[in-house]
């Protein structure tokens, strides 16, 4: 399971990769926007995104759109960790195809259950 | 320049005419052709007066109508402070939250430290059999004692240790927010300088444009906004108050 943590905060960025190394994911790599994790991602090999929203050069929303226009990437499941906290952005971040929202400050605890009920979700589709 | 050339000639025959009543001692005489001669002058002067006038007009009439600076200095600025305090609040409680938890851990760390120097120390005894059957029976009470208390205090250290990781997101959180004043402070200093712009177009007539807006601010609603703040605009827009709420709306639109 190779994870791509996208956040322009490198701190940010390592507390995800330990939460992650904690709930047993060991590889993943980091990008600090969109316009380097798109590239990443294109490249191949990842199965799953974490990604912020308010990034410069191409924000979260930007590359979630992306993504799911990519036919290669467009089942990538994408879990969305952010402090936008507009309802309206968490619809169209809805709309856009995201497959759990996080919103900051969260703890270790939601985002072990938001990666479980994704692939609780994918595993159910089969 | 035939136009020199005439004011020339103009000034000139002025010129003879009062060397001429001078001569003569014609004092009204000398007054009058001192006054043409004067004239023009006295026009540009009235010109220039003119003109300035007109771009003070102008000047006060687009100060009034830049409502971006007043909305600036009614609403984003008292907002920019409320979002620093934010900033120095949320830094507080994160050095508390991590300094909380190394008060939790060293006195555990310490504990354990001791506790297994003592047993090191008896075990190297019973090695070398310096230990009587009693004191055996003690250390193998003691060493059963110390596996099962350090099983326990070592995962205690370990959810101490994950407490001061996610005390951390602060600088993610403020870092965002302090981005956006700074955004702010870059948006007053580019209207201030549209300001100085013009009221100096005299000095440089190049332009005297409408001080710039900032578009950023204004973006519609897919730009990130970072963390919303109390006590500011923010909590004017529709958001949500937690994770709780985001699930909510999230299982409402079917997830």
């Amino acid at each position: 399971m190779k994870i791509l943590i996208v956040d322009d905060f490198s701190t940010m960025r390592r507390i995800i990769k330990n939460l992650l190394r904690e709930l047993g994911f060991n590889n993943t790599m980091e990008a600090d926007d969109g316009s380097t994790a798109l590239p990443m991602l294109k490249n191949g090999g990842f199965d799953f995104l974490v990604t912020d929203w308010n990034m410069p050069n191409m924000e979260g929303i930007a590359l979630l759109k992306a993504v799911r226009a990519d036919p290669m990437l467009k089942s990538l499941p994408v879990l969305m960790v952010t402090a936008e906290a507009k309802r309206d952005q968490i619809v169209e971040a809805a709309q856009a195809g995201v497959n759990g929202y996080i919103v900051k400050p969260f703890t270790a605890e939601t985002l072990k259950e938001k990666i479980d009920k994704i692939f609780e979700r994918i595993d159910a589709q089969g | 320049m035939d136009n020199d050339e005439a004011r020339m000639a103009a000034q000139l025959d002025l010129a003879r005419q009062l060397v001429q009543q001078l001569e003569d001692g014609n004092s009204a005489g000398v007054d009058e052709v001192i006054r043409q001669l004067r004239l023009p002058y006295e026009r540009e002067l009235f010109d220039e007066l003119g003109k300035l006038t007109r771009d003070l007009h102008e000047a006060l009439n687009s100060f009034r109508g830049d409502s971006r600076l007043v909305e600036l200095t009614r609403d984003e600025i008292p907002d920019a402070k409320e979002r620093l305090n934010y900033v120095v609040s949320m830094t507080e409680q994160a050095t508390h939250r991590t300094l909380n938890a190394l008060d939790e851990s060293m006195p555990i760390a310490e504990s354990l430290h001791t506790r297994s120097l003592q047993l090191a120390e008896q075990w190297g005894r019973f090695r070398s059999r310096e230990l009587s059957v009693d004191e055996f029976r003690e250390l193998a009470r003691e060493m059963d004692d110390f596996l099962a208390v350090s099983a326990q205090e070592t995962e205690h250290l370990r959810s101490t240790m994950s407490e001061i990781l996610m005390a951390q997101d602060y600088q993610d959180l403020t870092g965002q927010i302090i981005r956006r004043v700074i955004r702010l402070v870059q948006e007053v200093e580019e209207n201030l300088v549209g300001l100085i712009r013009l009221s100096s177009a005299r000095m440089e007539p190049v332009k005297a444009g409408k001080p710039a807006v900032a578009e950023e601010l204004e973006a519609p609603d897919t730009k990130g906004h970072g963390p919303i703040v109390p006590n500011t605009q923010d909590v004017v827009a529709d958001v949500v108050s937690g994770q709780d709420d985001v699930d909510a709306l999230l299982s409402s639109l079917g997830f």
